[in-house]
């Protein structure tokens, strides 16, 4: 909570304002704290999870429209300002879920696309629906009762909005949900694999930045007194996603700055107004090639802080068993008869493998022998045309990469994925995210069920974090660690999980010998508190040094399984990838 | 009507086709996928008649004029805009920053000409009716720009070079194939294809600065419904649109016309982002 005197700093200035006496002032504040209200739902969306949604203006209008029409009474009896409001913000939340919807299935463009198409056909709508709407000549906005009639009065109400929505968002952004957003957006297959459902976390944030979009909408309408269809041009929307990026990615100080930035640009530059536009887009071509970090990385130093030099990674492998306990019962993860094809090339060719709790058991093979393949089947991105897998006896389903983490298949990959603008701390609790149980709203109003989870979480990942000897890195960027680092960071994500069962790809790629030794002794002490290994690797020391059983793999089929002593001198294993 | 509807949708549409050959073309050898097809659109439309008509140049001369000016702001967006994001191709940025050109693009336009929609001068004078030039000069000229195109591509070095770099990027710059050159060229094309849709277009859509962000959202349909760097697609899709949005024009009005083309392009996309002809997205792990 270090951070927080920026926060206090601006509503200090924003609550002293008055003094001014100067209504012209409260007119462009006002405006900064509507516009900021929006802007805080949006930078959920764009600044955490990544969407580029242009058109967001088009709720704004929906937001305005709902509660201007619904107060003049041009379809039914007048209803009283607030209800009106609330009645905005709940059909804003609507249409951000609509709006929304492609992104769960269209890549950045299209999805951009859609936002920018939607705020256009918003615009016609309001044009041509004169009954409603009054088309060009428009409509009356809403008109608050007292004490929020007055220019000073409806400013303190509009800043009051805008201090929930401030430490409300920024609550959210602290929680899982804020960290699950972030993964999706730098690393969506690491998401899934810690058990991130994209499409549910989004349409929870689309809900919620489309009814924060509505709202200021009617407190727009409110300030306009009176709006038209020109209120809602395409710059407004340019302005609300600029702010986004002039502040940064994934901070809600930023993008704060940016909003009250651009609200006061064209006041102070007058005769730049017809302009400003024009400078927004050359303001927003500069931040993508020059900041792309925006204000926040400006101001964020502990990010430049040099690491130590000499550090190395000392797994403390007592630390695991107060991790992930003990198992009794020893389950098995059984596959049976996959088959897998790719076009033409069966990438599985037909293999059974048996995964025992408790034991390290090696896939070796030669490139393209369906090593990883095999894994990804298991993990679930994959979807076999033939065969079957059982957990524990259950049938495991396949596909569904983002159930996995909820049945304890946790895994690595073979280049790590990471989220490299966050800590490391907060990379490891993204492997915990399935067991949180606060709801969406708790985080939001941050009850104290999502403070005492959190701070359970926290505590956990420095656990796994000493466990896997990277204690003294935790609060680092991630981006900033050594590639060596990264894996064991990776198994700590995945150990947050209290696994089952635990799969790592190729893990000692890229490790020096030392570090190998280390990596080998940290897996068998898992192992041995009950979690099946498997172990896909090249380095043979490693697999005939620490696994219980070993499958080789050749051409998708089983080559040979066995014991180490017995693969070590099995002949065809010897001639087609030991060599002699 | 149905002559009408005939005439003007395939007009349209095929300005809706050649912006979607511009973004293929822009696509194929760079991956970005540029909001600026729609401003070069535009810029056909705006350049062909401060040339012709306001500076009183000869039709074939004003014509030359603008695909030179629009050629050269494709190489200008290459490297000011494309090349310095295509480092980090996964991150996206390139949305933000061909968005930001193609705004700056628009509003420059918007300040220096006019805010106003301004005449296009006719050009050839043959046609009166359905058979007037402003519905034919489109499909012709996307006639042409297709034969051009395939012409191009197959038979000569430099567009084989081109297939070979959409192809696989990779192997044709180890083959020693210039990308970079190639690239630029592209977008130098790009920039003449969406000034030629302009230009043709011109009669039926006016030398408008705000003709821009409709061009992009249009011509986008039929690319999104073709599949991404398919022209074939995007021809059929675009004149597909150009009709169904002439028919919707006529029988239920301008409003309700795009609501219903938006609605449709959601709904099909989301039963087939990767488009009616495109093949489903690669392996992510």
């Amino acid at each position: 909570m270090a951070k927080l005197w920026p926060f206090l700093a601006l509503l200090a200035l924003a609550l002293l304002l008055p003094l001014t006496g100067n209504e012209y002032w409260a007119l462009i504040a006002t405006r900064a704290c509507i516009y900021w209200v929006l802007v805080a739902g949006l930078n959920l969306i764009v600044g955490f999870a990544g969407q580029l949604a242009i058109g967001y203006v088009a709720l704004l209008a929906i937001g305005a429209y709902t509660a201007s029409v619904l107060t003049a009474g041009t379809v039914m009896e007048p209803l009283p300002a607030f209800a009106a409001l609330g009645i905005a913000a709940a059909a804003g939340a609507v249409a951000g879920v609509i709006v929304g919807l492609p992104a769960l299935r269209l890549r950045t463009f299209y999805f951009a696309m859609t936002t920018l198409g939607f705020a256009t056909i918003v615009t016609q709508i309001t044009l041509a629906w004169q009954d409603v709407t009054g088309g060009g000549i428009g409509i009356p906005g809403p008109s608050l009762p007292a004490p929020m009639d007055t220019a000073w009065g409806f400013y303190y109400f509009c800043l009051g909005v805008a201090v929930v929505c401030t430490w409300a968002t920024a609550n959210l952004a602290r929680s899982r949900f804020g960290r699950a957003l972030v993964a999706i957006r730098d690393s969506e297959v690491a998401a899934e694999a810690s058990g991130i459902a994209k499409p549910k976390l989004l349409a929870m944030v689309f809900l919620l930045a489309g009814a924060l979009a509505a709202f200021a909408g009617g407190l727009f309408a409110t300030l306009q007194t009176y709006i038209t269809p020109d209120a809602f041009t395409f710059d407004l929307s340019l302005l609300f996603f600029i702010a986004v990026l002039i502040g940064g990615r994934g901070s809600i100080l930023g993008p704060l700055l940016g909003t009250i930035l651009l609200t006061l640009l064209p006041e102070v530059a007058a005769p730049l107004a017809a302009w400003s536009t024009f400078l927004y887009a050359a303001l927003l071509l500069v931040i993508v090639l020059a900041i792309p970090g925006g204000i926040a990385a400006l101001l964020d130093r502990s990010g430049r802080r040099a690491l130590p030099e000499d550090r190395a990674i000392r797994p403390r492998e007592a630390g695991l068993r107060t991790l992930i306990g003990e198992r009794g019962e020893r389950a098995v993860l059984s596959l049976k008869g996959i088959v897998l094809a790719f076009g033409g090339v069966r990438a599985i060719d037909g293999i059974d493998l048996d995964l025992r709790q408790g034991e390290v058991h090696g896939l070796i093979g030669p490139n393209g022998s369906g090593k990883t393949t095999t894994l990804n089947v298991i993990s679930g991105y994959y979807r076999p045309q033939e065969g079957g897998m059982t957990l524990a006896g259950a049938e495991l389903p396949a596909g569904r990469p983002a159930g996995r983490a909820g049945r304890g298949i946790a895994r690595t990959f073979q280049t790590p994925r990471m989220i490299g603008e966050a800590t490391v701390l907060e990379n490891v609790m993204i492997g915990a995210t399935v067991e949180g149980r606060a709801g969406f709203v708790e985080a939001l109003l941050s009850l104290p069920r999502q403070r005492a989870e959190e701070r359970a979480m926290a505590d956990r990942a420095r656990l796994a974090l000493d466990a896997v000897g990277l204690g003294g890195l935790a609060e680092a960027r991630a981006d900033r660690l050594q590639h060596s680092e990264l894996r064991f960071m990776e198994i700590a994500r995945a150990l947050m999980l209290r696994p089952e069962f635990l799969m790592l790809d190729e893990p000692a790629a890229g490790l020096s010998v030392e570090e190998i030794k280390r990596l080998g002794s940290l897996i068998r002490a898992i192992s041995r508190q009950g979690v099946g290994v498997l172990l896909v690797e090249h380095h043979a020391d490693l697999i005939f040094d620490i696994c219980d059983r070993v499958t080789v793999l050749n051409l998708g089929r089983v080559l040979a399984a066995g014991t180490p002593a017995e693969i070590r001198v099995h002949k065809e294993v010897v001639s087609a990838y030991l060599g002699a | 009507m149905l002559a009408s509807i005939l005439a003007s949708g395939l007009a349209v549409g095929a300005v809706y086709a050649l912006i979607g050959i511009t973004y293929n073309t822009m696509f194929s050898t760079s991956r970005v996928m540029s909001f600026t097809a729609g401003q070069l659109g535009m810029l056909g439309g705006v350049l062909g008649s401060l040339f012709i008509l306001r500076l009183g140049l000869p039709m074939p001369v004003g014509l030359l004029a603008t695909l030179a000016c629009c050629a050269l702001l494709g190489v200008v967006t290459e490297v000011v805009a494309v090349r310095p994001v295509l480092k980090s191709l996964d991150q996206h940025l390139y949305v933000l920053s061909t968005l930001a050109v193609a705004l700056l693009i628009q509003h420059a336009t918007a300040l220096e000409w006019s805010t106003e929609p301004q005449p296009f001068p006719r050009l050839a004078g043959i046609g009166t009716g359905v058979w007037d030039e402003k519905y034919w000069l489109p499909v012709v000229a996307c006639a042409a720009t297709i034969l051009g195109l395939e012409y191009l591509y197959r038979y000569t070095l430099v567009g084989r070079a081109f297939v070979a770099i959409a192809e696989d990027n990779f192997a044709a710059r180890a083959l020693g194939l210039p990308e970079r050159n190639l690239r630029m060229a592209s977008y130098a094309l790009a920039g003449a294809v969406g000034a030629l849709a302009g230009f043709a277009g011109g009669q039926l859509l006016l030398a408008f600065f705000a003709n821009g962000p409709l061009l992009n959202f249009y011509g986008f349909i039929p690319v999104a419904l073709g599949g991404l760097g398919n022209n074939r697609g995007a021809v059929i899709g675009g004149l597909l649109l150009g009709l169904f949005q002439q028919a919707a024009n006529f029988m239920v009005g301008g409003i309700f016309s795009s609501v219903a083309v938006f609605t449709l392009f959601i709904i099909v996309l989301l039963a087939r982002p990767q488009g009616m002809f495109g093949a489903p997205a690669a392996r992510r792990v």
